[in-house]
């Protein structure tokens, strides 16, 4: 019996209109565990890198990690996976909900799409029953409408819906998947769910998901539990109020938005505004929120109610969560009460909260500079507000500019150019970033920036503090119940870090210390993904509920795959290096690994270089940071030297260097 | 059996929907309660509550699965909340030839809250930290009745699915092959 996980992948080829339940190894369970981990796995198998985002070849994966739909709080997670029409590199995007749990119970660990469907169609998955449905109909429809239109004609109200809009029927490179209370929304997923021509996937599952020993599993499942509610009551002191609570960025429960309205830049991620958060503002916003929110949702067996259903005066109900609720009022240079609004139809569309705003205002940026002009925003409306509601529905359509600039800041700049690629400033491999723009250097962030594969900031931090605490005594009071930590020396990195000083950014942390940390970070969010936790129960906080300590005892007893800190720290190594591989191949290299330009005022290209040479080294990587033949031998991943070999990508030398220039000249 | 007024505890599950988030971690754990070994397997389909629960109309109400019974009622209600029709006799807390909750998803079998005996609290308490789930005891005289227990349930069940016959032939057949 396979325990925790189903044992059985969908296949499905749109073509040919093939449907097929695959049997998994459980061997690849052992190495890889599950979610991201096994999505990788299959992209690398089965995506080489001749094959595009919108390849029929391409696989679009939605995969539950290894614990979704067991009783462990919080696992809810789908990570879907696929090549990103954006990034040309491995995307993957996660979203909470109830979509995971509800496919595992339907008695699969994964959908995986190949091919191209000639007609709109959606795949309603009834356990057993797995059809392909005409989708003409809901053509054009928005992704909640779609979900409930579906839900009403299959008479099945118990079914989950994961649904694109029209940004993903256009192919918008920032196109989501949208599922209600939540979405997966980063590196354009959207886009080659339209692109494959499938609207949605319904899920309804009424069987057993089992676990190996029940007696220890609930033991663990209570402590967490225990610990949930005795940090709902010990907020982590000296933070801003998102990161001091549990949660997956708490931003509907919470009001003081001084710390992002004030930190983070407002328009084209261009301008800080210092005194903007007054009380005038505080007590406006406070209203729109109280008006809008209805309630306070959760995702599947979760007790943190991150999300919101928020109702505008006359405009359908929507849910929300974490920080779209200010990327289209900063970007607009507007109040909640627009961010709010809008949110409400790119919901509907499907686009991505980050990218999308980003991308309508350096449309607009580019119209003040004259480099794009009235000819290309035919009766645009001259407010701020008017011109994104405008822009936005330019975009989805592909009409005019907004054919342009569905492909997002770096390749619409490319296509405008006379000198548009200077605004499109705030990308990291071509995939627009949160709007920060700081003073001084942190050397983690660097490295994180640099080196995080998702590409996006939340998805790799958490577990150590954002930045130094003013007293050693705070520091002191804070390292006393930190238990997460993998080994105490980390305890004493962040007791020795000061505001200023010797000890202070950019110089300390060490270099050593600094991929020391990252590696911790990074770890803990790559386990998440595996096992399809929440990064707001987990990786994204200091002093998580989940840690390193308690999950080996997690899978053992869940899936009943024998594990230790150990080999669950070499699975996570594993898994993270093949999806280094997978971008390598795809060109990856270097130069790409490098935040935006802007992002700090002061820059210390000599401690950059000498960080990403440490982290790298750290890592296993060659100096082009490519995995090397020998760390990749030790992580029991020699098919894939044996392949970068063959690719000339590593030399079958000792001192593995390797041909990259060429990969260069080929990827530029 | 004696006719004897005794004095009970009544537990009540006072239920909260305002305070509901809708994570369905009550039917969850029922499930997983439950299953046979206790905790072995979760599957919200076999739980002895269920959560109606439409975000998008701010519906979250949790039933619990009450009498099985033999017929279905000759009347059948259906709702109508801000504009959205529910399905028919969906807030009903009876197994009901009419529909498929609660039963069992395999056998069909009627499921009915049992306030997880021999635990402290009901599990679906437990694990509804919002409290939109608690429960309240309180002191009454009834006359004394002897419980009908689970395997009475079922076969009654089955008797009136298949007749009485039937499940005798399939008992005699069943013990033979032991």
């Amino acid at each position: 019996m396979r325990y925790a996980e189903t044992g059985f992948n969908l296949e499905v080829d749109l073509t040919r209109g093939n449907i097929e339940r695959i049997e998994t190894d459980p061997r690849d369970t052992e190495l890889y565990l599950g979610g991201l981990g096994t999505n990788a796995k299959i992209l690398w198998d089965r995506v080489p890198p001749e094959v595009d985002a919108f390849s029929p070849e391409n696989l679009l994966i939605f995969g539950t990690g290894l614990l979704c739909g067991t009783p462990a709080t919080g696992c809810n997670r789908t990570i879907v996976s696929t090549i990103s029409p954006q990034t040309k590199l491995m995307a993957f995007s996660m979203m909470g909900g109830y979509w995971a749990p509800e496919l595992k119970y339907a008695g699969y660990d994964k959908v995986i799409l190949r091919g191209k469907s000639p007609d709109l169609v959606y795949l309603w998955i009834n356990n057993d029953k797995v059809e392909i449905r005409d989708a003409s109909h809901l053509k054009g429809k928005g992704a909640i409408e779609t979900a409930e239109l579906i839900r009403q004609e299959l008479k099945e109200p118990k079914a989950q819906v994961s649904a694109i809009g029209l940004a993903g029927e256009n192919r918008v490179y920032y196109a989501s998947v949208e599922q209600g209370r939540s979405s997966a929304s980063r590196g354009g997923i959207g886009a080659v769910m339209g692109d494959k021509g499938v609207k949605a996937i319904a899920v309804r599952g009424t069987q057993d998901i089992n676990i190996a020993q029940p007696a220890e599993f609930m033991e663990l499942c209570y402590e967490v539990m225990d610990y949930i509610k005795w940090r709902e009551d010990h907020p982590i002191q000296g933070v801003i109020p998102i990161l001091a609570i549990l949660g997956s960025p708490q931003e509907m429960a919470i009001h003081d938005e001084k710390w992002h309205t004030e930190n983070f830049s407002w328009g084209n991620a261009r301008l800080r505004r210092k005194g903007f958060w007054t009380e005038d503002v505080s007590d406006e916003w406070l209203e729109t929120m109280n008006k809008a929110r209805t309630r306070l949702i959760s995702c599947y067996n979760c007790p943190i109610a991150c999300g919101a259903t928020i109702s505008m005066p006359g405009l359908p109900t929507y849910m929300m969560k974490c920080f779209t609720k200010l990327t289209y009022t900063m970007a607009a240079m507007s109040n909640l009460d627009f961010g709010l609004t809008i949110a409400q139809r790119a919901t509907e569309y499907g686009v991505d909260g980050y990218s999308a705003p980003q991308v309508m205002a350096f449309a607009l940026e580019l119209y003040e500079n004259g480099i794009l002009t009235d000819k290309d925003f035919p009766e645009m409306p001259a407010d701020s507000e008017g011109r994104f509601f405008y822009l936005l529905d330019k975009i989805v359509r592909r009409e005019g500019i907004g054919d342009v600039l569905a492909n997002g800041t770096h390749w619409a700049a490319k296509e405008i150019g006379n000198g548009a690629d200077a605004y499109a400033h705030n990308n990291i491999k071509k995939h627009e970033q949160l709007p920060l723009k700081l003073s001084m250097l942190n050397p983690i962030y660097f490295l994180m920036y640099c080196t995080g594969e998702k590409i996006n900031i939340t998805q790799i931090e958490g577990q150590f503090p954002q930045a130094p605490f003013p007293k050693r005594e705070h520091r002191e009071k804070f390292v006393k119940d930190w238990f997460q930590v993998p080994d105490d020396r980390f305890k004493q990195y962040f007791l020795d870090w000061e505001p200023r000083g010797e000890n202070s950014n950019p110089y300390y942390p060490t270099v050593e210390m600094t991929c020391d940390i990252v590696d911790w970070q990074e770890r803990m969010h790559y386990i998440d993904d595996a096992l399809g936790m929440c990064a707001g129960l987990s990786s994204f906080h200091m002093k998580p509920p989940y840690h390193i300590h308690n999950y080996p005892k997690f899978i053992s007893s869940g899936a009943g795959i024998e594990m230790d800190e150990d080999k669950l720290t070499q699975a996570a190594r594993r898994y993270r290096t093949l999806i280094r591989a997978i971008n390598i191949r795809r060109g990856m290299r270097r130069k790409d690994e490098k935040p935006p330009k802007d992002h700090w005022k002061k820059r210390f290209p000599e401690l950059e270089k000498e960080l990403l040479d440490g982290y790298y080294k750290f890592k296993g990587w060659n100096d082009e940071g490519i995995p090397t033949k020998a760390s990749l031998h030790e992580l029991g991943l020699d098919y894939v030297s044996e392949d970068l070999i063959q690719r000339g990508i590593l030399t079958d030398g000792k001192d593995t260097s390797s041909k990259e220039v060429s990969v260069n000249e080929k990827t530029n | 059996m004696s006719d004897a007024k005794q004095k009970k505890i009544i537990k009540t599950i006072k239920i909260d929907v305002d305070k509901c988030h809708g994570c369905l971690a009550c039917e969850m754990i029922c499930s997983a309660f439950h299953a046979e070994p206790k905790y072995s397997s979760s599957n919200p389909a076999r739980a002895r509550i269920r959560v109606i629960r439409d975000p998008l109309r701010d519906i979250y109400v949790p039933v619990y699965a009450g009498e099985y019974t033999v017929a279905e009622c000759a009347s059948r209600d259906k709702y109508t909340i801000e504009g959205k029709e529910y399905d028919e006799c969906a807030f009903c807390r009876a197994s009901c030839p009419s529909r498929e909750d609660f039963k069992e998803p395999d056998s069909g079998l009627p499921l009915k809250c049992d306030m997880c005996e021999g635990e402290d609290e009901p599990l679906c308490v437990k694990w509804c930290t919002v409290d939109a789930l608690v429960v309240e005891e309180r002191e009454e005289e009834v006359e004394e009745q002897e419980e009908q227990e689970d395997l009475e349930v079922g076969l009654e069940s089955l008797a009136d699915k298949y007749g009485m016959d039937k499940i005798l032939d399939a008992v005699a057949r069943l013990s033979e092959k032991d």
